[in-house]
């Protein structure tokens, strides 16, 4: 009997962890994939000019008209691309925030680091009259800085994700007072400009900004992919890792780096969007729920939830209301936090 | 392999501590302690709370960076060693590894595999084999499929034992296996290890609080107290009670384990002085 359990055994396991997607993470996958690509057809054939699908595929394939090839390639296409790709990043870079630090909350838009973004964005508009690339710079920098900070004032002995999230949210209420004076001291029409660009969209896409968000991403991408095997086994705690030869603190800062890479990349194009580094990961994960790092649904529902947010702002708010895409995001997660903060600790997931 | 070594084919290998000094942000908890693990052994490492048995295992599993003295194991200093190359050998359960939400078992043990992957080398089916061969050996084949989470205290300890033992390492060190286990577990994780260390040759270093069952399935006994070593050997040579009051404040009488006849440590404490008839 013993043997026919130890066949039956071998080919069970040996075929269970060989395969990196379980098929419910692929069903998943493909869902989430096709939902991304319904949403973008969506929000590139509606609005004041509407494009039927068949409008919509020739013009894709190079066959439209010069009116339909406007508005599709130089308005519409633009905002999409731009929201799959920076709602993609932030949500990877949240997913890898809060694996490498084990805590949901320790997302970069909850500790400071987009707000970092925002205030160094705001200085440039406010205090140095800039616009454009060097917002966008800004922004970049910012965000590195705020991470840089929050990094060196959590280390002891090496970083711990509950010091560093708290920390993060102490530099997060320090930037807020920053924000405030800045935007008090502020001109009105440079204040109203800063404004949007906190709260963040996608209005503003082009061509060359969406090129250098997908080059970032072709770059890092690949190295978040050769890092995931550690990542996986981080997962288990950082004595468990370092006993199964992972350089612990050091696969931690590479990963922190890129990610922040992300974010701030992501943030200096479309602005802080609200929430969506926060609740992408945990939404994928819930749906999969198989212990994996699932960085591949949270990108997408990280994509869908931008794409989604876009569309809804244009489109679907009453009295011809136009926001940007953050308002949206904003009013999505922020019930969400406030759900995490009510159920933290109830139920222990350590084993 | 491990077949080969019991005919003295295969090298044994040394692991010892030289002079070795831990510090957690500064504070010493661990000073100058010489210690020397023997190969194919039970060593079992007891001592009051706080008085550095884990902080030692940390030392020895290279996961906490010695602030004065070396390590070694096979004579070579353990930070030289690739990370991933010392974990082919030496591998640890700690005292509270997290189960990520949903995992399943037998994907929790493959991660086990770990040090013997690489980027250009990724999961084969040896590695099946050992992980297969590992859920057999710790009797949690049957819940390949369960989500980790959703196991018993005794069950989730097993498989935690079984990535341990999918990491294929020829030292073995656990952290207070049997921390939050019922009596019938712990006898249950306790006669699993004795067996890996029989059958498969496997050295195993573990902290235990437990000193009645440490003189029982240790060949080897390590007694701490304050971060020293205060004695070494084999049970029945070290605990005496001038050893248990020494690392524990505690007075006793020792007696024969009537089971297997390994030295019983039975506490008096206050309120119950002993009676006198002999044994």
């Amino acid at each position: 009997m013993t043997v026919v359990k130890h066949t039956d055994a071998d080919t069970r396991s040996s075929r269970a962890p060989s395969a990196p997607a379980t098929s419910r993470r692929r069903i998943v996958i493909a869902l989430l994939g096709l939902l991304v690509v319904v949403l973008a057809a969506l929000s590139v054939s509606v609005g004041a000019y509407t494009l039927t699908p068949s409008d919509l595929v020739l013009t894709l394939i190079g066959q439209g008209s010069g009116s339909d090839n406007v508005i599709v390639f130089r308005l519409r296409l633009p905002r999409v691309v731009l929201g799959i790709l920076a709602g993609a990043a932030f949500a990877i870079a949240g997913a890898l925030f809060q694996t490498i630090l084990r805590n949901d909350l320790a997302s970069p838009d909850i500790i400071g680091i987009s707000g970092g973004a925002s205030v160094s964005a705001a200085t440039a508009i406010l205090v140095f009259g800039a616009s454009g690339a060097i917002v966008s710079l800004s922004a970049f920098a910012g965000a590195l800085v705020v991470a840089a900070a929050i990094y060196l004032l959590s280390w002891r002995d090496g970083v711990s994700g509950y010091r560093f999230v708290l920390i993060g949210v102490g530099v997060a209420f320090l930037i807020q007072s920053a924000l405030g004076y800045l935007l008090t001291r502020g001109e009105v029409k440079e204040v109203s400009q800063a404004l949007v660009w906190m709260v963040g969209g996608v209005g503003g896409a082009k061509w060359p900004d969406i090129a250098v968000l997908a080059g970032t991403l072709v770059v890092l991408l690949p190295l978040v992919a050769a890092l995931a095997p550690r990542l996986r086994v981080l997962q288990l705690g950082d004595d468990t890792a370092g006993g199964l030869g992972v350089p612990v603190e050091a696969t931690r800062l590479a990963l922190v780096g890129i990610a922040v890479a992300l974010c701030a990349t992501a943030t200096a194009f479309v602005g802080p969007i609200a929430f969506v580094a926060f609740v992408s990961a945990p939404i994928a994960r819930r749906v999969v729920r198989d212990g994996s790092l699932a960085l591949v649904p949270s990108a997408l529902v990280g994509a869908a939830l931008v794409v989604a947010a876009d569309f809804l702002a244009q489109h679907a708010l009453p009295g011809e209301l136009q926001v940007p895409a953050g308002i949206l995001t904003g009013v999505l997660g922020a019930p969400y936090l406030l759900w995490l903060l009510a159920t933290t600790n109830k139920g222990d997931r350590s084993a | 392999m491990s077949r080969e070594r019991l005919q003295g084919a295969e090298p044994a290998h040394t692991l010892e501590a030289d002079g070795l000094s831990l510090a957690y942000d500064g504070r010493e908890v661990i000073g100058d302690l010489d210690l020397t693990i023997p190969d194919g052994d039970v060593t079992v490492i007891v001592g009051a709370n706080a008085c550095g048995k884990s902080t030692l295992l940390r030392g020895i599993a290279r996961l906490l960076r010695p602030s004065a003295g070396i390590v070694r194991l096979d004579d070579r200093q353990i930070s030289t060693y690739p990370a991933k190359e010392f974990a082919r050998v030496v591998g640890i359960l700690p005292q509270s590894p997290i189960a990520p939400d949903g995992i399943t078992v037998a994907d929790l043990v493959g991660r086990g595999r770990h040090p013997h992957q690489g980027l250009f080398r990724s999961w084969s089916s040896a590695d099946g084999a050992i992980v297969a061969d590992a859920m057999a050996a710790t009797s949690t084949t049957e819940l390949a499929g369960r989500r980790v989470g959703e196991l018993s205290g005794g069950q989730r300890q097993r498989v935690w034992v079984a990535m341990a033992l999918a990491q294929d390492t020829d030292i073995l060190l656990l952290d207070e296996p049997t921390t939050f286990l019922d009596v019938t577990h712990q006898i249950e994780l306790l006669d699993l290890l004795a067996e890996l260390n029989h059958t498969r040759k496997k050295t195993i270093v573990m902290v235990l609080h437990d000193l009645n069952l440490a003189a029982r399935y240790a060949h080897h006994l390590v007694v701490m107290a304050h971060g020293e070593v205060v004695a070494t050997g084999a049970p029945a040579d070290v605990l005496t009670p001038e050893l248990v009051q020494r690392a524990f404040g505690l007075e006793s009488h020792i007696i024969p384990d009537p089971v297997c006849g390994t030295p019983m440590v039975i506490p008096i404490g206050r309120f119950h002085r002993p009676a006198p008839i002999s044994y």
